[in-house]
């Protein structure tokens, strides 16, 4: 089923003399508005094995595209070069307008000369066109040595996991199973629900969160093709994209058990949580002093003690300050919310919010705000140099609008915090080898580009695990994510990555210094026969030898097993040390 | 004359660094332009004659720079890492090669900013201990150290040849 290339087969087309197309974009002004593209075209010709070089406004466009096709054919290139955005983005692109034209997918080479030169190097033209030159040598220097791979296909299990029983997950879920995938739904709450579980209403309907979990929880239910896990937490994923297992722990017939859960794609939908701001404004020890998902729950629960003539709320507290530098972009909405439903339960209330700035981007949310001013809530600008003051029941503030400081009395005083990630986050990030940021929310392949992606192919996100999302970013996110997801498990078969180790059977020794260095268990050993040779009927040798083999399906192409094999038998294709070597050189001039 | 513009290359990995060196880009943030990147998957593949040949062929700095420890998209590439280059950096002390000319960086890919710092940083500290004397040409021997460098020269090999055979 699975083949690694052999070393004969590898090299066949490798052996012609290289024959380079060099191909540098402008990126519209984003390059060739700092760096002198004319002359990085004229230094690539003259590189040893360019048989074409030129230039065009974006190469990523169906026009570039189809200039690399036709050079290739024209010019009978074996070998391709991007000078271009980067490889992160645009690889895949360029490596398919390869193939289309005939080249092995690894005979392409990117080179990074926008988001590592252009656009760090905005005011050094000069050095920064050198530096460009430097980097299209050492490209070409590496494409001149790499040779074509064959890609393992695989088979997908038709399957989804997916990380989080909120609404995100649960609208992701029934996304897949809706298009015939089976779905395990893994929660760690003994309940499904998330972050609504513990609101009130919804903005701006004003519906019941209630209404929309229960709705929700009952099509999980009685959808046949999604297996709801809940106390369940991931303990390990192995695998890879349309072949994952995670090992899951959860409670069944009142033991815990860890059942394996197969899966062709991941989605993390683990949502987020509120910060709890101990210590500020009295939270903690002033019974009075409570967090805007403390006020919700006991609105739900009706345990709004009536009537509260004075209501004092605090936005940003714990957001947009050292504690957490992000906005939580969902308090000013859930405060506006809050503040019109107590204000309609007593008119005669006295209703301040004290903001930093109101966030109601939308269409929607604009007016909402309005209507709360229609309300006759009051909102009064604080400057976080001189934010609110708490003693002895009142909170005093200086309303930078009036130019006057304010003291207000308080019955109830409601802190806005942020969302943070959910607990727990990090740690799932570290099973499933993906990154976070500095907060702690999962971090997409790319912000604009591949919004729900992770890098890691075959694992997706959605939600508030990303960052702070609205009910309704959240729901589309998920439809997103699920909808991405199904590009994996609607095929029967994906790609292993070709980039993996193999071994010169004829210079290894079978001293298993790869094997101590791999951790994926990669590396076998086989007994290879010998022939009948003399040497070995005189030396009465035993007849065999022990070689060390990659299995390309566990290969995860780190190449740690080239660095300590003492003989150079194991070679991490794609990253070879000639092609490493040459492109030292070529960098360095020599 | 020009100022002293160091070359580093950089060893950056495809999974944290990498996309740490994209994200200074797409923020927009800028530094100065001393390095060459060369992408890896993992900083765990960098071997330490990677780095004797980046400073033997004249580089006058050499960044490893990977993931966060526990953050290895390959589990435990980054602590490969840290072994191979405390490798290379005894055999630079034993070549007589100041070890201040080979930093290793943890830079994840969140971290565009930090990347853009380690490299101003590590190109001040370039600067200040100047050109690497490297690569040894006939005629140089002007530039050598007082006690360093004897250890290390060219291969004799003639221009053109293909690079020497390094394992690794």
């Amino acid at each position: 089923m699975f083949r690694s290339p052999r070393p004969e087969e590898a090299q066949a087309p490798g052996r012609q003399a290289p024959r380079i197309g060099v191909f540098v974009c402008h990126c519209g002004h984003n390059i060739a508005g700092y760096l002198d593209v004319p002359a990085l075209v004229e230094s690539a010709r003259a590189l040893p094995g360019v048989v074409w070089a030129g230039d065009s406004l974006f190469t990523c466009s169906d026009a570039g595209l189809a200039e690399i096709r036709s050079a290739i054919a024209t010019y009978n290139l074996n070998r391709v070069v991007v000078a271009s955005c980067t490889p992160r983005t645009h690889e895949p692109l360029f490596q398919a307008t390869c193939e289309e034209a005939g080249l092995n997918r690894y005979l392409f080479e990117f080179v990074n000369i926008r988001d590592q030169c252009s656009w760090v190097h905005m005011r050094d033209g000069e050095q920064a066109t050198q530096k460009a030159q430097d980097l299209i040598r050492m490209g070409v220097a590496r494409a001149a040595l790499l040779e074509p791979l064959e890609e393992a296909r695989l088979p997908v299990q038709p399957a989804a996991a997916v990380l989080g029983g909120g609404v995100a997950g649960m609208t992701a879920a029934l996304s897949l199973a809706r298009r015939g995938f089976a779905v395990t739904l893994i929660e760690r709450e003994p309940e499904l629900g998330g972050m609504l579980r513990h609101l009130d209403r919804l903005y701006p309907t004003m519906a019941h969160a209630r209404e929309l979990v229960e709705r929700h929880v009952a099509e999980v239910r009685d959808e046949p093709r999604i297996e709801a896990l809940t106390s369940a937490e991931v303990q390990e994923v192995q695998g890879y994209i349309g072949n994952f297992t995670l090992l899951v722990r959860t409670r069944q017939f009142g033991r815990e058990v860890s059942l394996p859960v197969p899966a062709g794609v991941i989605l993390v939908a683990t949502g987020a949580q509120e910060f709890k701001p101990v210590g500020r404004y009295g939270y903690g020890d002033d019974p009075r002093v409570i967090t805007q998902q403390e006020l919700e729950q006991r609105l739900a629960a009706g345990k709004i003690p009536s009537p509260i003539s004075h209501l004092v709320m605090i936005q940003c507290v714990g957001a947009r300050d050292e504690t957490h530098a992000y906005c939580g972009r969902i308090c000013c909405l859930t405060a506006i919310k809050n503040a019109m439903l107590l204000k309609e339960h007593n008119p005669q209330a006295e209703v301040y919010v004290l903001y930093r700035d109101i966030e109601v981007h939308g269409t929607y949310f604009e007016d909402y705000y309005g209507r709360a001013r229609d309300l006759g809530i009051l909102f009064t600008r604080y400057t976080p140099q001189d934010p609110p003051q708490v003693a002895a029941g009142r909170v005093v503030v200086y309303d930078e609008l009036l130019g006057a400081r304010l003291s207000i009395p308080y019955d109830l005083l409601v802190l806005s915090t942020p969302p943070v990630p959910a607990p727990g986050a990090r740690e799932l990030a570290r099973l499933l080898k993906v990154p976070v940021d500095e907060y702690g929310f999962f971090l997409e392949a790319h912000v604009k580009l591949r919004p729900l992606d992770f890098a890691t192919d075959g694992i997706f996100l959605c939600g508030s695990a990303h960052w702070p999302a609205h009910l309704g970013e959240a729901i589309g996110q998920a439809l997103g994510a699920a909808a991405r997801a199904a590009t994996v498990l609607s095929k029967e078969q994906v790609r292993a990555p070709g980039a993996i180790s193999h071994v010169d059977e004829s210079l290894c020794r079978g001293c298993r210094r790869c094997a101590e260095v791999c951790e994926f268990g990669a590396i076998e050993f086989v007994e290879l026969p010998l022939p009948e040779a003399v040497f070995f009927r005189l030396t009465n040798q035993p007849a065999g030898r022990t070689v060390a083999r990659v299995n390309p399906v566990l290969c995860k192409g780190c190449g740690a097993c080239a660095v300590v094999c003492p003989t150079s038998a194991m070679q991490a294709a794609h990253f070879t040390s000639r092609q490493v070597t040459a492109m030292i050189q070529a960098a360095m001039g020599v | 004359m020009d100022e002293f513009q160091p070359k580093i290359i950089v060893f950056a990995c495809n999974w944290c660094s990498y996309a740490g060196a994209d994200l200074a880009g797409v923020s927009r943030i800028q530094y100065p332009p001393t390095t060459r990147v060369i992408r890896v998957m993992c900083s765990g593949r960098v071997s330490p004659l990677f780095i004797l040949e980046a400073l033997g062929a004249g580089a006058d700095g050499v960044l490893v720079t990977g993931c966060h420890p526990g953050d290895c998209h390959y589990l435990s590439g980054n602590e490969k890492a840290v072994r191979n280059v405390e490798l290379a950096r005894s055999l630079m002390a034993l070549l007589g090669i100041d070890p201040g000319r080979l930093r290793l960086e943890w830079i994840s890919a969140a971290e565009g900013a930090r990347f853009a710092q380690v490299v101003t940083e590590f190109t001040a500290q370039i600067k200040q201990a100047g050109a690497n004397p490297l690569p040894l040409k006939p005629g140089s021997d002007k530039n050598l150290p007082e006690n360093g460098w004897d250890g290390l020269s060219r291969p004799s090999g003639q221009a053109g040849e293909p690079a020497p055979q390094v394992f690794g």
